[in-house]
């Protein structure tokens, strides 16, 4: 109880840390929201002090600070100032396409990474282990905006069966029922209307986005899993196993890949959390609804209640994963009880 | 054999789910809409997705044209004094009817007072909805210039102005003076969701608002009773792709029949391909450079001069536009009326800038700095680029050029401030009057609000803009800018640099587009073929 207790604690320091820097950076960097409402026009003095002060900007930083603590802690974020929707309402609605994305990229990942892996710690040293852990550098290194268009050319222009950005095909209307749009379109009523098209559709838009974002992920999981598989195949009982004549099948996949999944498990749980706040470039590229874009638009228009109230929301989510992964741990491995 | 059918059915029907829809036009928009009211936007990519898709002002630019013709308003007479302009309104316009709002009768006068007092005054009701901030109409200065908004009958209605202003009309026909259903705002105050009239949008437009999905797509579907003429679209659809690349791509996939700005250069490789057509035209815009002249040496007319002459505006046109632009030699666009053809502009010469220097005091030059543009604009294309061939020519006249840049907010708001020494800007025209140009960017008052970025006041251009500005008499407000293009090249506050062509890609069955000269797209007239 202690534990998770004292877990809990430790949020509202970070919390609170990550908005003050954020709170002060964004406030260093120059530029005013106000004069980049207005542009190339310009604005008159006196309408200029107005508006600051309708924005609440005339306020000292620290004055500004205390009241964005307030607000957060009663739950209210603030009001963009680009779009007057409040900042919780503009994540909200696209937080389920940063989900939608992030989740099918990890799973691709993880479905050829870790197969990828084990099969490159098994065949150590030889043509494909070198192969596929230079391969797997590439992967690591490619920057996804060349990426995301090498894909599109080849899959989308030059084949032909991958849409080129967006969603879903936008003649069909899903009603919004999660946000997630492989879960909406099979909605009753969307069946009953359409059938089966919307969900295709949806699963095609998925696919490019998927192999772009997942890329870098699918890299640090195939090294991980073979360095990890490595080490738990030069144990000990991995040896005795073998004396016993057990098969090469069962030693590898049900006494070796068990343990050596904790480390992967737990990397996992990281890039997840990592990935459904930094698809950025993905999101760009593919024209892609979701939260990285919103927070580099409003860090362009200085929009500062979109990016403090979004810097702490997508803070929560992070070291939310991490307490989760702790949680787990803590169940899972008997020493951290102790 | 069953498994096998079921799996080659599904592949089939996954590959096959592409369908086309004969008459939806899928548009290509680089951004969302920072609102779905007109009034309260400024940026194109807002514009575009509100005035005049949603949307009609009382009096209208002619699409293709700086031309005003009647829209929502069929006739107009002005007082003697131009002070007094009496609009007679159309009968029988619907306003539309949506999933949160169905019109109990059609559009008349109340709705135009309604749409001009929300903005001008600040005891409105809606004055302070979405945070009441009207940019275009306060930068247009309308609430100085409107005094009184009267009704005389249910489709007469009466603007008294505080002076004589010759761009009233023009400005009546701007995005800005869109006009909203009062009956809809009753409603929603009511209801207490005020807010709701700048999100969910009624208007009389030739389309109706359907769905937005945040930053992926605006869904529209035509008006069916629309009191115009218009195209064969049934719906209107904005997919939001920012970037240029991946619009390009879906344009040629078929996935968008329409694609906003256009990279330069791709320009010639669209050019080529068969299933698509390029359309330009001359933009209504200038690409400066602003030396601010209360710096030194800026201050001294014959350095300015010795710039002008120093700078190869040829080259740049070759090199930043592709040579799709002209080079300037007046603030104004030759395509504005008063556009003076007889300025000589400073020819490119720097033994001439040299000597200019030296009887200026500066034989062996001097060290400036110069800030270049950090986003890509029409007006110009690549600031550091452009920057770099300038630094080059003025070497060669002895000027040691430091060349910076912020970031765009950063720029406006120290560029604001007058801290810059040259400064690279442009400017894409409102409502195509030279006072929105000459005025606007180069006036007196334009010092304190900003838009007069080498913070030049000449007292002779001045007065001949403002007098310009408060008379009617169009072969007088001619001669008035003439003259003041003759002061602004004689005092050289700028280098003028180019006017850009503006450029737009679609698909070949696409009919009926014409290329508005403000910079915005509209969808009336367009038909999918």
């Amino acid at each position: 109880m202690k534990f998770f207790l004292k877990k809990f604690l430790d949020l509202i320091p970070t919390l609170f840390g990550i908005s003050l820097i954020c709170f002060v950076m964004i406030r260093l960097i120059p530029g005013d929201p106000v004069l980049n409402l207005v542009g190339e026009r310009g604005v008159d003095p006196a309408r200029y002090a107005e508006m600051k002060h309708a924005l609440g900007l005339d306020r000292s930083i620290p004055l500004q600070f205390w009241y964005f603590i307030k607000n957060a802690v009663s739950g209210n974020l603030g009001t963009s100032i680009v779009s007057n929707n409040s900042v919780w309402a503009e994540f909200i609605e696209r937080f389920p396409a940063t989900f939608e994305l992030g989740t099918f990229a990890l799973f691709f990942a993880t479905i050829i990474g870790i197969p990828l892996g084990i099969y490159a710690a098994i065949k150590r040293n030889s043509f494909f282990d070198y192969f596929l852990m230079s391969s797997s550098l590439v992967g690591y290194s490619m920057p996804i905006f060349w990426w995301g268009l090498i894909l599109i050319l080849v899959f989308s222009v030059k084949l032909g069966l991958t849409p080129v950005s967006g969603r879903i095909e936008l003649t069909f209307d899903i009603p919004v029922f999660t946000g997630l749009y492989l879960i909406d379109t099979l909605q009753s009523s969307v069946v009953k209307s359409e059938g089966f098209a919307p969900f295709w559709s949806a699963l095609k838009h998925l696919i490019l986005p998927s192999i772009a974002l997942g890329t870098i992920p699918l890299a640090v999981i195939a090294r991980m899993t073979r360095s990890s598989m490595l080490e738990v195949l030069g144990e000990d009982y991995i040896r005795t196993a073998k004396a016993k004549g057990m098969s090469k099948t069962r030693v590898v996949y049900i006494h070796a890949l068990r343990n050596a999944l904790v480390p992967i498990v737990t990397t996992l749980a990281l890039l997840f959390g990592s990935i459904i706040t930094g698809a950025i470039l993905t999101e760009t590229i593919f024209s892609w609804p979701g939260i990285g874009k919103w927070i580099v638009q409003s860090i362009t228009s200085r929009d500062y209640p979109v990016i403090q109230g979004g810097v702490l929301i997508i803070s929560f989510v992070i070291v939310m994963t991490n307490i989760i992964v702790d949680v787990i741990y803590y169940f899972l491995n008997p020493k951290m009880r102790n | 054999m069953k498994m096998k059918t079921i799996f080659w059915t599904l592949v089939l029907s996954f590959l096959a789910t592409t369908t086309s829809h004969a008459k939806s036009f899928v548009y290509c928009s680089e951004g969302s809409p920072s609102s779905f009211n007109a009034q309260l936007v400024t940026d194109g990519t807002s514009t575009n997705a509100t005035a005049g898709t949603i949307y009609n002002t009382i009096v209208a630019f002619d699409i293709g044209t700086t031309k005003i013709i009647p829209a929502l308003a069929t006739s107009w007479e002005i007082s003697k004094d131009k002070l007094v302009y009496t609009f007679n309104l159309r009968k029988g316009v619907k306003f539309h009817t949506t999933k949160y709002f169905t019109p109990t009768r059609d559009f008349n006068a109340t709705d135009v007072v309604f749409s001009i007092d929300r903005q001008r005054l600040r005891n409105h009701p809606f004055h302070d909805v979405s945070g009441g901030k009207y940019e275009y109409f306060d930068g247009m200065e309308m609430g100085k210039t409107i005094k009184e908004v009267k009704v005389l009958d249910p489709y007469k209605i009466q603007i008294t102005l505080a002076q004589p202003d010759a761009t009233f009309l023009a400005n009546m026909a701007m995005s800005f003076m869109s006009i909203i259903s009062e009956e809809y705002g009753s409603k929603l105050a009511s209801a207490n969701k005020k807010s709701d009239i700048d999100n969910f949008p009624v208007g009389t437009g030739p389309f109706v608002f359907q769905s937005y999905a945040k930053d992926s797509v605006i869904k529209y579907a035509a008006h069916p009773q629309y009191w115009g003429t218009r195209g064969n679209i049934d719906k209107l659809i904005f997919a939001i792709t920012p970037d240029a690349n991946v619009r390009y791509q879906k344009l040629k996939t078929g996935e968008c029949q329409f694609v906003n700005e256009p990279s330069p250069s791709d320009i010639p490789e669209m050019k080529k391909n068969s299933n698509l057509k390029v359309m330009q035209d001359a933009g209504l815009n200038v690409g400066y450079l602003s030396m601010n002249v209360t710096k030194k040496p800026f201050d001294n007319l014959l350095v300015r001069q010795a710039i002008n002459h120093a700078l190869n505006k040829k080259a740049y046109i070759n090199a930043i536009y592709l040579g799709n632009a002209t080079v300037a030699k007046n603030p104004l666009p030759p395509t504005i009326w008063s556009y003076n053809d007889a300025v000589k502009d400073y020819e490119y010469n720097p033994e001439l800038a040299k000597s200019l220097l030296a009887k200026a005091g500066f034989p062996k030059g001097f060290e400036a700095e110069m800030w270049t543009l950090p986003v890509s604009r029409p007006y110009n294309p690549n600031g550091k680029k452009m920057g770099e061939l300038m630094q080059a020519d003025l070497a060669k006249v002895g000027i040691k050029l430091k060349l910076l840049t912020f970031d765009w907010p950063t720029y406006l708001k120290k560029a604001s401030q007058g801290e810059h020494q040259m400064l690279q800007m442009g400017w894409t025209g409102d409502n195509g009057d030279p006072d929105n140009f000459l005025n606007t960017l180069l006036g007196c008052s334009a010092i304190a609000s900003g838009s007069n970025y080498s913070k030049w006041c000449d007292k002779k251009f001045n007065a001949a803009v403002l007098e310009a500005k408060t008379t009617t008499d169009i072969k007088k407000r001619t001669a008035l800018y003439k003259e003041a293009q003759k002061i602004f090249k004689e005092q050289a506050p700028w280098v003028t640099i180019a006017h850009s062509t503006v450029f737009k890609a679609m698909a070949k069955n696409i009919k009926g587009y014409k290329i508005d000269p403000l910079g915005h797209d509209y969808f009336t007239y367009v038909s999918v073929e």
